[in-house]
């Protein structure tokens, strides 16, 4: 057994008096005091992700090949985690994939207003990739999302893409038949090949 | 996202912001409290020194802190540099100096804000006073700034 | 205690570094200073890193380059919020607990993405300092008034070393401030902080530094001339700034004589003083004499990439006697407002 605080010993500092002058005797005590911080920067997302957003402008998925192992990360950072090489090749994966896990938010956040609840969070893999991200899933009832089920990219009008993940307004079912996750790939295991449906 | 025009460089403006509010325990309490008040407060210390603005722990000796004193308004000014243009987050809205002061009745110093025309009036050894923010909430920008001795 | 040298080390920086991510440029890194010395992340038994969110922008960023350090399958694996330095100490104490040979230190930043000075407001005391947002300037601005009023330094003084590394930075391919100026040009610059000039305050870079530290024999397997850490230690001083003397440093004192600095003549010293003032202090905490040369490599007045900069110092010391540049030398990483913590680490060749 390790050391154990002794339950009837309190730390002193926490149980001494403050004494104050008289005349704030009456009055109440600040308990809180707000202090927010705002701290602006430009953000430069690097060479890989750079070459990710511009294909988003073109409604294209880009990701990184591992060099080592052939692997494809989407989106792409530029490194392979499995050899932890830089990447030095970007193939297109395609705008459809799978389900590969969810959850259902019944609660709304403050910072997306936009987001009425309840809508799914998705982790989907896009045919191609090895890996999946995180994204909103649409267009079905939220009790009769699964893994496994087939979703394909839907996009923001062409006049309206930029440089941004954002231009996927969310994914959609497409009818297929739901991909058995067994099949697919192991992540981190160095022999995968490039997973996803095929 | 928005291309640089002299290079392929992707650029966005990012802004963190941390909503915080944080609780302030009795002693940064007290003191927060005596400028919310209109008082200047400080903490006593075992060997009879006051230290302002107080901290919960004496740092030489450990002791907590467990008496706050009333202390001067007007000070001396121990070290000081000229803050031409304001940052965006400083809550002085002109241009000031910074300055250590230590409070009469006071034996550390503490930073705030003096207003002055220039660096030129600056000087250290100088005297200063407190100028109140008229609408005080328990912070330390309750105390607007510094003013020169008689300038008040 | 255990013998532990940096046996390599690989650094980069400049003015800013716009087209790359932290991880895409500290991989390069990370991989060539294993490759330099033929080793790969198998034989690394311990990764350690010093970053930091506040200037990265983002919660948790320092994941993002442990891809880097190949963590399939998982690695031992640290992070400080603090100089690469520190990520350093950490190693050092793990390999004197005998369970590793050799260890992997990196440390970066990419602060031209946000305004470093003011970022660095955020580590103030949050009650009574960081809601008025004095920026690093302004904090050291306070201190070298008080150490030039009570006659500890004249601005002539930091003009001098503000030229003389200039000067040694000439000869640093890392450098980013490599302008030649006299001790007469740079007293004639206009203040930026009064009484700071602009040669006065830090030569700021994007980029990072990737260290090997290997024990006993591995060492000398790997490095025909390792540098070997001799002492190390750090100390920090009190955070409110009102209740410490800010013209000395008694957390570089201390940690100076712990690490064992007065024990033998000091060929060359690689200090993190970010602010000429800075150098001053360390020099005369440190017991630093003449027969010293301060800062070969133009220091962090030559280029300034926070969260690695201590880690350079160590590097660039380490480096030179390996060169077989001198046999002794102190290398110094710092942190806080106005230098509150100091490590202070003494490298020896044989």
């Amino acid at each position: 057994m390790g050391y154990q605080q002794d339950p009837k010993v309190k730390p002193a500092g926490l149980s001494g008096e403050v004494s104050l002058p008289a005349a704030l005797a009456d009055v109440e005590l600040v308990q809180a005091v707000r202090t927010p911080a705002a701290i602006d920067y430009i953000a430069t997302p690097g060479a890989s992700l750079s070459a990710y957003l511009r294909g988003m402008k073109q409604k294209k998925i880009l990701g990184d090949v591992c060099p080592v192992t052939g692997q494809v990360f989407c989106p792409p950072r530029g490194v392979s985690p499995v050899s932890g090489q830089r990447t030095t090749e970007m193939v297109e994966v395609a705008d459809q994939g799978y389900v590969e896990s969810f959850n259902v938010t019944r609660l709304p956040i403050k910072s997306r207003p936009d987001l009425k609840p309840p809508y799914v969070s998705a982790w989907v893999v896009p045919d191609g990739s090895s890996t999946g991200s995180i994204a909103l899933v649409a267009g079905i009832e939220p009790e009769e999302v699964r893994m496994g089920m087939r979703v394909k990219a839907v996009w923001k009008p062409d006049d309206e893409l930029e440089e941004s993940a954002a231009n996927i307004l969310h994914w959609e079912p497409t009818g297929e038949p739901d991909v058995v996750l067994e099949d697919l790939r192991v992540i981190g295991n160095p022999d995968g090949t490039a997973g996803g449906a095929q | 996202m928005v291309e640089d025009s002299t290079s392929d460089v992707l650029r966005a403006p990012l802004t963190l912001e941390y909503p915080f509010t944080r609780t302030t325990g009795p002693v940064v309490g007290g003191f927060l409290t005596g400028l919310r008040e209109g008082m200047v407060l400080g903490a006593k210390r075992a060997d009879g020194t006051v230290m302002c603005p107080p901290l919960e722990y004496d740092p030489i000796t450990s002791d907590a802190i467990t008496e706050l004193v009333e202390i001067g308004q007007s000070g001396t000014v121990t070290t000081w540099t000229w803050n031409g243009e304001p940052r965006k987050q400083q809550p002085f809205g002109q241009p000031f100096a910074w300055a250590m002061i230590t409070l009469d009745g006071a034996d550390t110093p503490m930073l705030h804000g003096v207003f002055v025309e220039g660096p030129d009036d600056m000087s250290t050894g100088m005297r200063v006073t407190v100028q109140w923010r008229e609408e005080r909430e328990g912070h330390i920008a309750d105390i607007a700034g510094f003013v020169p001795e008689g300038q008040e | 205690m255990r013998d532990i040298a940096v046996v390599a080390s690989m650094q980069r920086q400049e003015p800013s570094i716009d087209n790359e991510s932290e991880v895409e440029y500290m991989v390069p890194l990370m991989h060539g200073v294993k490759e330099s010395i033929g080793i790969t992340q198998a034989d690394v038994g311990f990764t350690c890193s010093g970053s930091s969110d506040f200037i990265a922008g983002q919660a948790f960023s320092f994941v993002m380059t442990v891809d880097g350090a190949n963590p399939v399958p998982p690695i031992s694996e640290s992070h400080v919020e603090m100089d690469g330095a520190w990520a350093l100490y950490e190693a050092w104490v793990k390999m004197q607990m005998g369970e590793v040979d050799i260890a992997l230190i990196y440390g970066y930043s990419k602060s031209s993405g946000g305004s470093l000075r003011d970022v660095l407001a955020t580590q103030m005391d949050p009650y009574y300092v960081a809601p008025l947002w004095p920026d690093a300037f302004a904090i050291e601005a306070l201190a070298a008034r008080q150490m030039i009023e009570s006659g500890k330094v004249s601005l002539e003084r930091l003009a001098e070393v503000a030229s003389r590394s200039r000067e040694h930075a000439a000869n640093n391919p890392h450098a980013v401030r490599t302008a030649q100026k006299s001790v007469a040009d740079i007293m004639a610059e206009s203040p930026i902080m009064d009484p700071l000039r602009p040669s006065d305050i830090p030569a700021s870079a994007d980029g990072g530094c990737a260290l090997i530290l290997a024990a006993g024999d591995r060492a000398k397997e790997l490095c025909e001339r390792p540098a070997w850490i001799k002492g190390i230690d750090h100390r920090t001083d009190a955070h409110t700034l009102g209740v410490r003397d800010l013209t000395t440093s008694m957390s570089a004192r201390i940690a100076g004589e712990k690490a064992g600095v007065g024990n033998d003549k000091v060929d060359f010293a690689e200090l993190y003083a970010p602010f000429t003032t800075s150098e001053v202090l360390l020099t005369d905490a440190l017991g630093l004499g003449d027969d010293t040369v301060i800062n070969p490599s133009g220091g962090t007045l030559g280029a300034h990439t926070m969260m690695a900069s201590g880690l350079i110092r160590i590097a660039e010391a380490a480096q030179r006697i390996t060169n077989g540049d001198g046999d002794r030398a102190v290398a110094t990483a710092g942190s806080g407002p106005n230098l509150q913590q100091n490590l202070v680490c003494v490298l020896e060749g044989e």
